[in-house]
């Protein structure tokens, strides 16, 4: 017992739980017990992102609860307990299990629900929602078997179902009520264009069309009949026209709601009853419900902020989106339609490309009211800065939509906007956020995300918060020194560009043309793996040699005494009995310390640099090659045992794995690049923690990229879906050369990528639709690599030269005495500095 | 202290890049600039990481000084002065050091 009161939120959604993890930062904390209810069999998730439910991802995936969130906040959580009602009078909660909780705050976030028109028919099996992992799985199971798919509503939720179904492999239907798709947010060009554009895509798009009944089918399980007499066969029927608030709890507590439901609420987000707060899609503010999340983060925030005193209230929020509907950039801004007195309308269309674009403006054509734009919604960040924060249009408006052809910028300075300027609503940081952050010494994306949070959502202001950051640090005085060193004034990037464009071949003549001074340990081995990856050269050649970081001089990583590690390559983690009795003779032979290494193979410790050509020696005759272990090149392609033994594999990921590592074996990089790669999603491999991910499912390979795991984990993003072999060889090629050239040095895939500007999506456009036509070029680097690879050992142990440095002195056969070992656990270990004055003393006795 | 000690032929020097030599029981490396054609000598023990691996350093110049980073920990090391740049207190020995009729002659 103790004298706090009860906060009880109700529905543990998107928005139930971002109310969670505000309130629990906030003032209040302190003051609350919290007891929060959640209907739905797991806690919050990430419904937005529904659809990659479909193309791979799993409902942890998606879970938008950090772990042990609610034990580390001390919040009773009750899953798979609906509230069933409020008594006010006594001031408790019950649930449907019974369970009753008195309150003094009740915060509602009951969301809503998929409105079922109810038309004759629509209870049949497989007619079906599309709102939670629950209906996503249930649409699955209909699924197998089925070949036709149609769906009710063709508005944004609709078209998100029809992607689903198409990812399912079903012939898809979309059926609309209105004369054009996605109503609310488009106008009739936009709708007409979008139309064209999924047609292409194969699905079949109906419009005008009222479904009055369905029924038994001739061919397919249901048959649709539609009010003007025409009729469709399908085998599922997934309803999306549009969504209800959740009211019903309120409303049997005689709260106020809305004459189509939802719960009223007033600026500070109070329901009727002051202690009681609604937010999300079941609040109703003002006659609106915002159908988004982003206004039910807004109200979230304001609430917790309430509870803490705060003045914090809900002003409306905007509506405008921007998405990709089955690959189809689509958005809409304000007043899309032109409804507003006196509008004048820009409109833009293409069709050979099938662009459309509208701008909608005030009599004067001082300012934006509203925009669509579909099949390239680049302009979208900058016009809607200009509409939220008012800022008045340049002279020709339509400068904004036109294609550029001349080069020159249009669209707005990061400069022009208030420090007020919402850059991100996801996280709602505003520029001046931005700046401070900036100020306070966040001066890269990566850090900017981390510090504020901001484009770690949709990602879609990523482009906005990088131009911000560069105008920001320029107006700072802040020279963005992105030299790699003293010694060239170009970044990485720069640098191999040149070395591309001039055909350069040597550090000696990069640096006479373009360098000041003798290099360095940054500049040296940063040429050396631009050159290696482009030439291909043997690392060890006479002009490469003295560039070398000291583990490649050596093909070997050098350990605290001065020995070296040898790591052999074992392709996939494979190796038969007889490999790994050879090893061990290896072992044996130079009585090295041995150990399996996190990368599924086996590293050999303490070899003395004048025995390391016999050890390969020996280890290429049994038919071993280089493992790489010391450049920073592809380390490893990290296998599951997969479809041959495994009772779950449904593919051979041990074949691909040695595969893909026999095929970059060599690839020098920017850093080490790690694979790996899972027979099925129970993922044994850890691919999503690599910075190349392949994971097998039913249609073929599902691709990770830009893991990492080390200092700073971070798991892949799911890059492409089903692969055939070749394609997916063909993306990775083309990935890997892209990384090769343009991340800075010692920059990890993972840190390259949360600095790309445009993110994931950029990435993809480059990689899958070329955007710029770099494609062919890409691969035809990664093929001359893989022709020219050679086993870096086997060729140095057959060049007398490049074994002349191998030993420890140049005027003496001794060896180094201050490398001396002690036994532990049956093998060899470098002595501690007390050991090894013991054995000095020894010694001399 | 005074004589010239021969201990290698010039070719046996690594262009932009060392070797160690065994001279009187202590290990010295050596390094060797072609384009400024200019030779080094320092002691090969990184009395910060403990080993006797200077000479497998990558060589360069801070400002113009020559200097080889430690393989170890990357400390620099000044080659005609031995200091360390990283901490003031920490110098190595250095050594005359000389290429006379491609002949490589050491005062150590
Ligand atoms: C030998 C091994 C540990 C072991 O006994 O298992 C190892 C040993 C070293 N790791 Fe590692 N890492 C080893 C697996 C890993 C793994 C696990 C994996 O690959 O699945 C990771 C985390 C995964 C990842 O990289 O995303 C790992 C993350 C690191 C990192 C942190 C990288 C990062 O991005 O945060 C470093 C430091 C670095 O690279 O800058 C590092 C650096 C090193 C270095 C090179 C440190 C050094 O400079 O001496 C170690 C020398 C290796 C040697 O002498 O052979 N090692 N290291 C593993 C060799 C794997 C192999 O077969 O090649
Ligand atoms: C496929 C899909 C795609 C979408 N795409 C976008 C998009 O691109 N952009 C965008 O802004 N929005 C999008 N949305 C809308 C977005 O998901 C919603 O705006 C958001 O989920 C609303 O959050 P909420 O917490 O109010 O409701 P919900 O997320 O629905 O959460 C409410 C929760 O409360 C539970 N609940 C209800 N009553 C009770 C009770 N009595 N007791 C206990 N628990 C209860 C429910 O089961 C549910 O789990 C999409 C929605 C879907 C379905
Ligand atoms: S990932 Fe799947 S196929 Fe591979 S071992 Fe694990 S369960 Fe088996
Ligand atoms: S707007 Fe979605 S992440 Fe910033």
């Amino acid at each position: 017992m103790n004298n706090k009161q009860t906060l009880v939120v109700i529905g543990n959604g998107m928005v139930g739980h971002t109310f969670l993890e505000s309130f629990v930062t906030s003032e209040a904390r302190g003051q609350f017990n919290i007891v929060t209810f959640c209907e739905e069999p797991r806690p919050a998730y990430d419904r937005v992102q529904l659809t990659a439910f479909f193309s791979g991802k799993s409902a942890e995936d998606l879970s938008m609860v950090e772990d042990g969130f609610f034990e580390k906040n001390d919040i009773q959580l009750h899953v798979g307990d609906r509230a069933a009602s409020i008594d006010r009078k006594n001031k408790t909660v019950t649930s449907e299990k019974g369970v009753t909780v008195s309150y003094d705050k009740i915060v509602l976030a009951t969301g809503s629900y998929p409105f079922v028109p109810p038309v004759p028919g629509h209870e049949r099996d497989n007619c079906l929602v599309y709102r939670t992992i629950e209906d996503l799985e249930s649409i699955k199971k209909a699924a197998k078997g089925a070949k036709v798919g149609a769906v009710v509503g063709g508005g944004l939720l609709g078209l998100e179902a029809a992607k689903a179904l198409k990812d399912l492999n079903l012939e898809t239907h979309v059926v609309e009520f209105a004369p054009r798709l996605m109503a609310v947010q488009l106008d009739d060009g936009g709708g007409a264009m979008l139309r064209r554009k999924i047609e292409d895509l194969g699905v079949k798009v109906h419009l005008n069309k009222n479904t009055s009944n369905i029924g038994d089918g001739d061919d397919r399980f249901h048959k649709m009949s539609f009010a003007d007499g025409e009729e469709l066969e399908t085998d599922i029927v997934l309803f999306s026209a549009g969504i209800r608030p959740r009211d019903d709890i309120a409303r049997d507590c005689e709260l106020e709601t809305g004459p189509r439901g939802g719960v009223c609420v007033n600026d500070n987000c109070q329901t009727s009853d002051p202690d009681i707060y609604a937010i999300g899609e079941c609040a109703l503010w003002q006659g609106r419900i915002y159908g988004l999340v982003a206004p039910g983060y807004q109200m979230a925030r304001i609430v917790a902020d309430q509870l803490s005193n705060g003045d914090m209230t809900f002003t409306g929020a905007d509506m405008s989106t921007k998405l990709k509907l089955m690959g189809v950039d689509v958005a809409s801004i304000g007043d899309a339609q032109g409804q507003t007195e006196g509008a004048l309308t820009y409109c833009y269309q293409d069709d050979a490309t099938e662009v459309y674009k509208r701008l909608v403006v005030s009599a004067d054509k001082k300012k934006l009211l509203g925009a669509v734009l579909v099949g390239d919604a680049e302009a979208y960040s900058t016009l809607l800065q200009y509409k939220l924060n008012e800022i008045d249009l340049p002279e020709h408006p339509d400068s904004l939509i036109l294609p550029n052809r001349s080069g020159e910028v249009v669209g707005l300075g990061p400069d022009a906007l208030p420090a007020s300027a919402q850059i991100c609503s996801c996280y709602d940081v505003t520029k001046g956020q931005i700046c401070s952050a900036i100020e306070g010494g966040s001066t890269t994306v990566a850090g900017l995300k981390d510090s504020t949070g901001a484009s770690t959502g949709c990602g879609g202001c990523a482009a906005l918060l990088k131009s911000v950051l560069d105008c920001e640090l320029t107006k700072l005085g802040i020279e963005v020194n992105t030299d790699i060193c003293a010694h060239f004034p170009y970044t990485r990037q720069d640098i191999y560009n040149l070395v591309i464009v001039e055909q350069i071949k040597s550090f000696d003549e990069l640096l006479t043309k373009h360098g000041i001074g003798s290099g360095c340990e940054i500049c040296k081995p940063a040429v050396a793996s631009i050159l290696a990856s482009y030439w291909n050269d043997h690392i060890l050649e006479q002009s490469h040699l003295g560039l070398q970081d000291t583990n490649d001089t050596f093909l070997a990583n050098m350990q605290k005494d001065g020995t070296y590690s040898v790591v052999p390559r074992i392709a996939g983690g494979e190796l038969t009995p007889d490999d790994l009795i050879n090893l061990g003779k290896v072992g044996n032979k130079y009585k090295l310390y041995t150990k399996i290494t996190g990368g599924q193979r086996v590293d050999f410790f303490g070899a003395r640099m004048e025995e390391l050509p016999l050890i390969w020696k020996d280890l290429v005759d049994a038919g071993f090659e280089s493992g790489h272990a010391y450049g920073k090149s592809l380390r490893t392609v990290k296998s599951c045992v997969g479809s041959t033994w495994c009772r779950f594999g449904v593919d051979d990921s041990v074949g691909l794995a040695i595969e893909l590592e026999n095929r970059y074996k060599g690839l020098r990089a920017p850093h080490k690049i790690k694979f790996g790669v899972s027979g099925c999603t129970r993922e044994c491999a850890e691919a999503q923690g690599k910075d190349i991910g392949v994971i097998a499912t039913e249609n073929g390979w599902n691709l990770y990229v830009c893991g990492n795991g080390g200092m700073k984990p971070r798991h892949a993003d799911l890059f492409a879906t089903d692969l055939d072999k070749d394609t997916l060889i063909r993306y990775i090629d083309r990935i890997l050369i892209f990384y090769v050239r343009t991340a800075e040095r010692l920059q990890r895939t993972s840190v390259w990528m949360d600095n790309m500007e445009g993110g994931l999506e950029y990435l993809q456009s480059v990689i899958t639709e070329d955007r710029l036509s770099i494609c062919n070029q890409l691969e035809e680097q990664m093929v001359h690599v893989v022709d020219t690879y050679q086993c870096e050992w086997k060729t140095t142990i057959e060049d007398e030269n490049k074994l002349k440095r191998f030993r420890h002195f140049v005027n003496s056969e001794d060896a180094d005495t201050n490398v001396v070992f002690v036994q532990e656990r049956g093998q060899i270990r470098p002595a501690r500095e007390d050991e090894r004055e013991l054995a000095a003393t020894a010694e001399q006795i | 202290m005074s004589a010239w000690t021969t201990i290698c032929s010039k070719d046996d020097l690594q262009p932009n890049s060392g070797i160690c030599a065994l001279v009187g029981g202590k290990q010295i490396a050596i390094f060797y600039m072609p384009q400024l054609d200019a030779v080094y000598a320092i002691d090969n023990w990184d009395p910060i990481g403990k080993a006797n691996v200077l000479s497998r350093g990558l060589i360069g110049d801070t400002d113009g000084a020559p200097m080889v980073a430690s393989p170890l920990y990357k400390q620099h090391f000044d080659l005609a002065s031995g200091q360390c740049a990283e901490e003031e207190d920490v110098k190595v020995a250095t050594y005359e050091i000389q290429i006379k009729d491609g002949k490589v002659e050491i005062k150590a």
